[in-house]
């Protein structure tokens, strides 16, 4: 499906991140990054493995620290947000992990509801299903909802941990490897759900991937994490008009040329 | 003079490699001490989860029952089989009784059971939890706002503290009746004396001894379990590392804390 043109409020960053620097023991990860995601708009962040791209969205969802720098998501700062407010926080993040992380213990519908009735403890168990059924709805999974995630395929699977991060009607999306390990067909429908995420949900996003054809899909902007930096940032086509043995090599891998 | 060691440099490596596993020691003795306190702090505090608090006593009981009831039957026919030839030395047989009431309701059935469930509940946690943490599923439980520590540390916790000392009492029960039929077989005891004898040596400071053993076990069972697994690193083999660390270091701590509370309850008798 093509991406319908999505006009990004550029007066309003939801995630502002200055001089961001992450280092893991003697290696710097991430080296001084600067990035803005504007409400409404889906930013994909492309690189190598072991850039430092999931990294980058741990860190603003509070999972890791930073050692320099500022990130300010919705307005806090991450790295001196008291533990309550981070958790009030968090309910505005989803994050779509790249294994799913789906409770294997849990049906699907426990899993779906088990941020909702944590988060929400005056809802009835009536709101709790309807909560339920139309997030499934959404993600085109309504028949699995008393299975096992074991019982899923792997494209189930992205859609059910997708679904449970919606269910809280998050402000920001964090996609981590969305089409990983997926056929091309699976591939091109998470595309579709990520960008009917972003119309019905008006979510921004931060779509973290290595997958070119995802990333022209649902990528309203592109940020290219080069050596810890973003080294290009633009449109698909503005960051990939470059002779850069760097960035080129993506390229063409990624369209058999 | 000998410059060996200075030669390959073997003692200077060995003596660092030896202060950085007193660095471990020590940072681990730090970072459980602060999961402990961790779990005081957001286990008495609402909301609770009630529901899952039950759920994991009712799964701790039903894997460590089976076991128990036929080691702590076991345990109690073959001490009381081991006991009788001592006692028989002095004419003591009708003592075995109360000597087996005092051996399994002071020590054997709190230690077998704790032992038991280091093996059967402690792995189990400490591998559930580790594989949790391996497969993001307790980042997912924080990046969702919850609060995992709450929903799988404490609710663990709790539920191997309040369910062994039940299991240790239950344990205590199979025992002596294991003893019984031993005693019943040679000296032909009836259930009646063999109840009186076994009762009229203890006293309230044993049971209470006893179930505070428990309490204490299970806790460590407990945390010990929850510490390996939350805090297991990457990859599969930390999941085994995790479950492997629970039995391991549960058992031993069963071990230090049964001296010492042998040593605290011994003054109040």
């Amino acid at each position: 499906m093509k991406k319908a043109a999505i006009q990004a409020d550029h007066s309003n960053p939801v995630i502002s991140i200055r001089g961001l620097k992450k280092a893991f023991q003697d290696y710097s990860v991430l080296r001084g990054i600067d990035l803005d995601l504007y409400q409404g708009e889906n930013l994909v962040v492309l690189g190598r493995s072991g850039t430092g791209k999931s990294v980058l969205i741990k860190i603003i969802s509070g999972l890791l620290k930073p050692d320099a720098g500022q990130v300010e998501v919705l307005g806090y700062n991450i790295a001196t947000i008291s533990e309550d407010e981070l958790q009030a926080l968090r309910i505005r993040i989803g994050f779509s992990f790249q294994n799913s992380a789906l409770y294997d213990s849990m049906t699907v519908r426990k899993n779906l509801e088990f941020p909702l009735v944590r988060n929400r403890r005056n809802l009835t168990r009536g709101e709790i299903n309807t909560n339920v059924e139309a997030v499934l709805d959404a993600v085109g999974l309504s028949q699995t909802i008393n299975q096992m995630p074991s019982e899923l395929s792997g494209g189930q699977r992205k859609r059910i941990g997708i679904a449970r991060t919606l269910i809280l009607n998050p402000e920001i999306m964090l996609y981590d490897e969305p089409t990983a390990g997926l056929d091309p067909i699976t591939c091109i429908e998470i595309n579709d759900l990520i960008n009917e995420v972003q119309q019905r949900y008006n979510t921004s996003s931060i779509i973290i991937t290595h997958d070119l054809t995802c990333a022209k899909q649902t990528g309203d902007r592109i940020a290219m994490l080069l050596d810890g930096q973003f080294q290009r940032t633009g449109t698909f086509e503005e960051v990939f008009a470059t002779e850069d043995e760097r960035v080129k090599p993506f390229y063409d891998y990624n369209f058999i040329k | 003079m000998d410059n060996t060691q200075s030669i390959n440099g073997e003692t200077p490596k060995k003596m660092s490699k030896l202060k950085q596993s007193f660095a471990d020691f020590f940072l681990t003795l730090y970072n459980i001490n602060k999961f402990i306190l961790r779990f005081f702090r957001e286990a008495f505090v609402p909301p609770f989860e009630l529901k899952e608090v039950v759920r994991q006593c009712y799964e701790v009981g039903v894997r460590s029952f089976t076991l128990i009831s036929v080691t702590g039957f076991i345990v109690g026919v073959i001490f009381t089989k081991q006991s009788r030839p001592s006692l028989s030395q002095f004419g003591a047989e009708s003592w075995l009784p109360s000597l087996v009431s005092i051996a399994i309701m002071r020590a054997l059935a709190p230690l077998v059971t704790a032992l038991i469930a280091s093996g059967k509940v402690g792995s189990s946690i400490g591998a559930e939890l580790g594989s949790m943490r391996v497969t993001e599923q307790i980042d997912a439980m924080e990046v969702s706002g919850t609060k995992p520590f709450k929903y799988l540390v404490c609710t663990r916790v709790l539920a191997t503290t309040l369910t062994i000392p039940i299991l240790s009492t239950y344990t205590g029960f199979v025992a002596l009746f294991g003893g019984y039929l031993n005693v019943t077989q040679n000296e032909g005891t009836t259930w009646t004396t063999f109840i009186q004898e076994v009762f009229e040596p203890l006293t309230f400071t044993d049971f209470v001894a006893s179930l505070i053993k428990s309490i204490v076990f299970g806790f460590t069972i407990g945390i010990v379990g929850c510490y390996q697994g939350y805090n297991s690193s990457k990859g599969t083999e930390g999941v085994g590392k995790a479950a492997n660390g629970a039995v391991i270091t549960a058992m031993f701590l069963v071990f230090i804390e049964e001296v010492i509370i042998v040593q605290i309850t011994g003054w109040f008798r």
